[in-house]
């Protein structure tokens, strides 16, 4: 740390100064240094994923292609999703933030299995050596998605590596949700009933309990396109009578409630930061807390509207269309309570607030056009195109990712015991904002006039909004940047952070900054409801 | 009888609850196994359900003899780990090393026998893949059946290869007199996973072995 | 440690009874040859795990959240199964869209 100044601060033992050397990082069980390990890898892993967006963007600048060629581009967005997704998004706020906050959060020393944490970190690392891997020695082209019998026979790209790379990540996010449940059930601190638990914690079980339940369904699906490759067998093979359509089956099932994994944990951080930066206690707490839940379960039921044109029965189709719409309600749940927060409250426009109202507007755009797609008739018009695209990284980047900066800006202070500069933040959290709008935006307009996705070339008439897009990738690449500069220069340069500087409620501002290893000098005891903010719920109208 | 004292460690308050963490954790584990075997028993449902035919002719390829004796032989060994459990539990040193190592021996015998099976396959032809010997017009779905054969009984023994090593380790320990009444948890863990392991072997039989009349 | 010892008498009855199952279930598919032996294979099979499941693996001596722990991962799977049967079954209703 720190060896210029010498105050009261540097003279605490905290889990940064307690011992030095990358040793002591690289064998660490603290729950908190593991986070900041998967801190590291994610970063490095979300940049790669955003170049390759970005040669992306650049190649749709004109209706040609001009700078990369067919089979290129179908690589580019293929190892973007894959990146993105897998090695980003799935691992990012859960394996960062809930790493770090989970035993924080509910007044335990560390998580129920110290070990496995750590050895979900190498696993992470070991799937992602696959993934850069395949990645540096020809990369695939098969789309995020590994459909058969694409995958399993025609691709000549590193298919096997990626699945590798896939399967592995997802081992280490089952031990992730593992460690998770079994510390939310067995290790709280007294007093710390389930209704009194924060709502990122909500949020963090539903998640496991997704990842406990779904994970397991993918890994064996992609070890069996990776067999069928390997061996030349025909587990998906039409020419052995093989069904294909069950292949998508399987991967959806993981794969949609996937986005929940990426979603709910980001919900979890708004809620936090809604009521923190509103000075008010949440709305609707325990409506906040059970949607999550039925988030999760209601997100195992609905895969089926990813398939909407792949061939499936149309009858399934009809059921996955009207359960698709039921997801709408506890999503709806959660948006309307957190803008009932904001009502009367005493609102501050701190760097993590700016991000969360971002979330809200982003996310709810995102969901309402989710409800464009599960409406069968009008999907099997914009199905494949950039609707689609616009849509779900309305969700994942509008949503998750903005909730991963809110989250990352507001913990900051607690994670490194320095502050960022404000106002830059401010400053960037808008720059995101814009620049993801003008971003994704035009492409629910291009879709909407019929551009397919995973195209390299286009007609000329799409081009003014394609522009747009490029224009906005741009602007939002300096608004991830950003962050990026300003958080490593608060780790030397910014002031000090108190224990509490949002003067927020929730065990994890009670213990200093950065807290110690062990978390708490003693076990702390709980005897009120959490968010007990200055300001109640508004009971006149 | 050895009744090592065992360090609590230190995110726990005490050894109840440390127990009480480990038991949940294995069984969430055993949770991801159901649908990591779930995927294989849903292909398994939709292609019987599509060509029932062709499941009853690859089943009668199948040696309904060994599957049998291997029903019972894991069987027997579920047998002798619970009885390994119940030794540790009551503190009974030599039984404990005792049962665990004839558990290694049955799960040994399981998957030697497994192997010939295999090796007869491999001889008939009945690989999928290129050189697969049946034809005629149920030829390539049977080809599917044999498929779905070599990937559940497959994983099934890759997770009995992988038990079998666990089970040396633990009886290594329980040889040096690690485990006692006051701690005895990873031979309850381990004692887990076997049981699952069987239970989905009494599934894959009846699935695999016992269709369409014998 | 406060754990539920099971009587050896109880283990060996549970073997002596998956023994009798795993003949029977033998016995009746050289036997049935009608709709029925899947099913009754399948419910032989049933009652074994669960055998298995609540006496050597102690479920019925369990925690209420072990127990449920369980039941969510079985349902789930049903849940998978039953959902893509569905749609397996009932394609050939209506022609595919399209074609």
């Amino acid at each position: 740390m720190d060896t210029q100044v010498t105050n009261e601060h540097d003279r605490q033992e905290h889990y940064l100064n307690v011992d030095y050397g990358i040793r002591s990082w690289l064998l660490t069980r603290d729950h908190k240094r593991i986070a900041l390990l998967y801190l590291g890898s994610i970063t490095f892993m979300f940049f790669l994923g955003g170049i390759f967006a970005l040669v992306i963007r650049l190649e749709l600048l004109t209706p040609a292609g001009d700078i990369v060629g067919a089979d290129t581009y179908n690589k580019l967005f293929t190892m973007h999703g894959v990146i993105m997704i897998f090695f980003f998004l799935i691992p990012s706020i859960p394996a960062v933030l809930g790493n770090f906050l989970v035993p924080l959060m509910i007044g335990a020393r560390d998580l129920a299995f110290p070990r496995i944490n750590l050895a979900s970190w190498y696993i992470y690392s070991l799937g992602a050596l696959f993934g850069l891997w395949a990645v540096f020695t020809g990369g695939v082209d098969t789309g995020w998605t590994f459909y058969a019998p694409y995958s399993t026979t025609a691709s000549y790209t590193k298919v096997v590596p990626t699945i590798v790379g896939a399967f592995l990540v997802g081992f280490s996010s089952i031990f992730t949700g593992l460690n998770f449940i079994v510390t939310i059930h067995r290790m709280r601190a007294p007093g710390l009933t389930w209704f009194r638990l924060p709502l990122f914690i909500w949020a963090h079980y539903a998640t496991s309990v997704i990842i406990i339940l779904g994970t397991p369904v993918i890994a064996i699906t992609l070890g069996l396109v990776a067999v069928e490759r390997v061996f030349r067998i025909g587990i998906f093979d039409p020419a052995l009578g093989g069904d294909p359509i069950l292949f998508q089956h399987l991967f959806w099932f993981y794969s949609h409630p996937a986005v929940y994994i990426m979603i709910l944990p980001s919900m979890g951080i708004i809620s936090e930061v809604i009521t923190c930066f509103s000075r008010k206690r949440i709305f609707g707490y325990s409506f906040i807390a059970v949607s999550s839940l039925a988030i999760a379960l209601l997100g195992f039921l609905v895969w089926g509207h990813h398939m909407f044109v792949s061939g499936q029965s149309v009858y399934a189709a009809l059921i996955f269309s009207v359960l698709s719409f039921a997801v709408a309600i506890p999503s709806a749940v959660k948006v309307f309570n957190w803008t009932a927060t904001l009502y009367k409250g005493s609102i501050s426009f701190e760097a993590p607030m700016v991000y969360a109202l971002g979330f809200i507007g982003l996310f709810t755009i995102g969901g309402l056009t989710g409800l464009f797609l599960a409406a069968l008739g009008l999907d099997v018009h914009v199905h494949d195109t950039y609707f689609v695209v616009a849509h779900f990284h309305y969700i994942m980047v509008g949503g998750a990712i903005m909730g991963y900066l809110a989250g990352i800006h507001f913990w900051w202070p607690k994670i490194t015991g320095r502050l960022y500069p404000e106002t830059l933040a401010r400053i960037a959290a808008l720059i995101v904002f814009l620049g993801f709008n003008l971003t994704f935006f035009p492409q629910f307009v291009l879709g909407y006039l019929g551009m397919p996705r995973r195209y390299y070339v286009y007609p000329p008439e799409f081009q003014v909004l394609n522009v747009m897009s490029t224009a906005g990738a741009t602007i939002l690449g300096v608004g991830y940047l950003l962050p990026m500069l300003y958080l490593t220069w608060s780790l030397r340069w910014g002031a000090r952070a108190g224990a509490n500087p949002w003067r927020a409620t929730g065990l994890e501002w009670q213990t200093p900054s950065p807290p110690p290893t062990y978390n708490f000098a003693t076990t702390p005891l709980v005897t009120e409801e959490p968010y007990a903010y200055p300001l109640r719920e508004a009971r006149e109208y | 009888m050895a009744t090592t004292e065992h360090v609590v460690a230190h995110q726990f308050d005490d050894a109840e609850q440390q127990h009480e963490a480990s038991t949940l954790g294995m069984w969430l584990f055993l949770v991801t196994e159901i649908l990591f075997f779930g995927g294989l028993f849903l292909l398994y449902v939709a292609y019987r359900v599509t060509y029932p035919e062709a499941f009853v002719d690859g089943s009668h390829h199948l040696d309904l003899r060994l599957g049998t004796i291997n029903t019972v032989i894991l069987i027997g060994s579920s047998l002798t780990m619970a009885l390994g459990v119940h030794a540790a539990q009551v503190g009974r040193q030599r039984a404990l090393v005792g049962f665990l190592l004839l558990t290694i021996v049955l799960g040994s015998a399981f998957l030697v026998i497994k192997g010939f099976e295999y090796a007869a396959k491999f001889e008939h032809g009945l690989v999928p893949g290129p050189g697969f010997a049946l034809t005629g017009p149920l030829g390539p779905q049977v080809e599917l059946f044999f498929c779905i054969y070599f990937a559940m009984t497959a994983l099934h023994a890759i997770h009995m290869v992988i038990g079998v090593g666990v089970l040396a380790v633990i009886a290594m320990m329980a040889s040096r007199g690690a485990f006692g009444p006051a701690y005895f948890t990873p031979v309850e863990l381990m004692g887990l996973y076997w049981h699952f392991v069987d239970v989905v072997w009494i599934f894959l039989f009846p699935l695999l072995y016992l269709i369409g009349g014998r | 440690m406060s754990q539920h010892i099971v009587p050896v008498r109880v283990y060996v009855t549970i073997f002596a009874a998956l023994m009798v199952l795993t003949a029977l279930t033998v016995y009746v598919a050289t036997l049935e040859h009608g709709a029925l032996s899947t099913p009754i294979a399948l419910a032989i099979a049933i009652t074994k795990a669960m055998l298995v499941i609540l006496y050597f693996m102690h479920v019925r001596y369990s925690s209420g959240l072990t127990q449920i722990s369980i039941a969510t991962g079985v349902l789930f799977l049903l849940v998978m199964i039953a959902i893509t049967m569905a749609d397996i079954v009932s394609r050939g209703w209506l022609g595919t869209p399209g074609s």
